[in-house]
């Protein structure tokens, strides 16, 4: 990208998770930019939960989120795909077998 | 001749399967996107400047609420489309720069004055309501994090079409000069709202590689279309009228014909003539100036913290 003359450092970015409720996990909602973590917590309470939409954030700053790569997803999880006996479905029970 | 990158690409985006950042993706589909996503971010930040101009002055407490309740949505929307277009490669300030110099568009809408207060009534009715028409279906676009933050825009988008038209249904049960200035308002801004869904099919040169890439669902002509069948029954709850001698129930078509739009005000507002363009982009250049000791104190606050956390 191209730059300009009054370029400064940008505040970092930040990944924003956020628990709907209690009992549920953390779900990335999105990102935003903040200069340290509480800052980015409390923008996270105005841009992410303006409607109730939760009641716990996670900030983690975008840098420090590894991933996996896309381009080797079929190796990764290729070895998943013919164990269908790990899932209950693969077994044929006799029909007298109740509540298993 | 195309590579087998490309039609591995189309492929996937034929069989519904959304693209995300990490992905591979064709230059100009990159380029495509963080045009239209900026642009929109851009929307949602200089849209808030018209309504702004209102806040001190509405008419009660409880207006004023919801006003700047929508007003701070806007705010919102921009930052989560800001953070979309990010995923493509572009920084923030990047996409600020090219908004403070003109290189980025937004919507021309907004570079039409708000005169009365029945023209925050008609914001949210017809140009959240066009707004609406066009972002529905970008919840379904090819690319992940866009169409993840049009979810979200669009969820909240419906407050503010429902109470625009909650400001005119309520001057159309008012006083005499209440309806004048609600009728006048509506004058105003129909025209500038049915250009909001672009140049006519046959002049939009980048809609067809749009909608092969999944970017666009449908044409700009037929969300035109769809939104003023919509508005021409709506008007009618009002009690007030949509300012074209030409729009008429065509049973054939089973649509409104509409009257002949003005298409070289829609491209001279575009190159900046229009009434606010200036006033605009100046009201938004200086409160990037006037932010920037904020931003400054606040990053050298946070290196100093950061410095003293390591020595301690």
């Amino acid at each position: 990208m191209s730059t300009h003359s009054n370029s400064k450092i940008e505040w970092p970015l930040w990944e924003i998770f956020v628990r709907s409720k209690q009992g549920l996990d953390h779900k990335h909602v999105g990102s935003l930019h903040a200069a340290d973590a509480a800052m980015a917590i409390e923008n996270a309470r105005d841009v992410y939960t303006r409607r109730m939409e939760g009641i716990s954030i996670w900030a983690v700053e975008s840098k420090n989120i590894h991933a996996s790569n896309p381009d080797e997803a079929g190796s990764l999880y290729d070895p998943a795909n013919d164990k269908a006996y790990r899932h209950p479905t693969f077994y044929d029970l006799p029909d007298e077998v109740k509540y298993m | 001749m195309q590579n087998q990158q490309d039609v591995f690409f189309q492929d996937k985006v034929d069989k519904e399967i959304r693209i995300e950042p990490k992905d591979w993706m064709p230059e100009k589909y990159r380029q495509t996107l963080i045009r239209q996503i900026s642009q929109h971010a851009h929307s949602e930040i200089i849209g808030m400047l018209p309504e702004g101009n209102w806040i001190t002055r509405a008419p009660s407490l409880r207006r004023k609420a919801i006003l700047l309740a929508k007003v701070q949505d806007e705010a919102g929307h921009g930052l989560y489309l800001y953070s979309a277009a990010e995923t493509l490669g572009i920084s923030r300030d990047e996409m600020y720069h090219q908004l403070h110099t003109g290189k980025a568009k937004y919507s021309s809408i907004f570079n039409y004055p708000t005169l009365s207060w029945a023209d925050m009534g008609v914001i949210g009715w017809l140009v959240d309501g066009a707004a609406i028409m066009n972002q529905v279906p970008l919840c379904r676009s090819s690319y992940g994090p866009y169409a993840r933050a049009m979810v979200r825009v669009c969820k909240e988008e419906s407050f503010h079409q429902r109470q625009g038209f909650d400001i005119l249904y309520t001057l159309g049960k008012g006083s005499e000069a209440q309806r004048k200035m609600a009728q006048d308002a509506i004058n105003r801004w129909w025209w500038p709202s049915i250009m909001m869904f672009g140049p006519k099919d046959d002049e939009s040169p980048n809609s067809i590689q749009s909608m092969k890439w999944k970017i666009k669902r449908f044409s700009n002509d037929e969300l035109r279309q769809k939104f003023i069948d919509v508005c021409a029954e709506q008007v009618k709850v009002l009690g007030f009228t949509l300012p074209d001698k030409d729009l008429k129930w065509n049973e054939a078509r089973k649509h409104y014909d509409f009257g002949t739009i003005n298409w070289d005000e829609f491209w001279q507002v575009i190159q900046g003539n229009g009434p606010c363009n200036k006033e605009r982009l100046d009201a938004r250049k200086k409160a990037w100036a006037d932010g920037e000791w904020v931003r400054d104190a606040a990053t050298a606050y946070a290196t100093k913290k950061t410095a003293k956390n390591k020595a301690a």
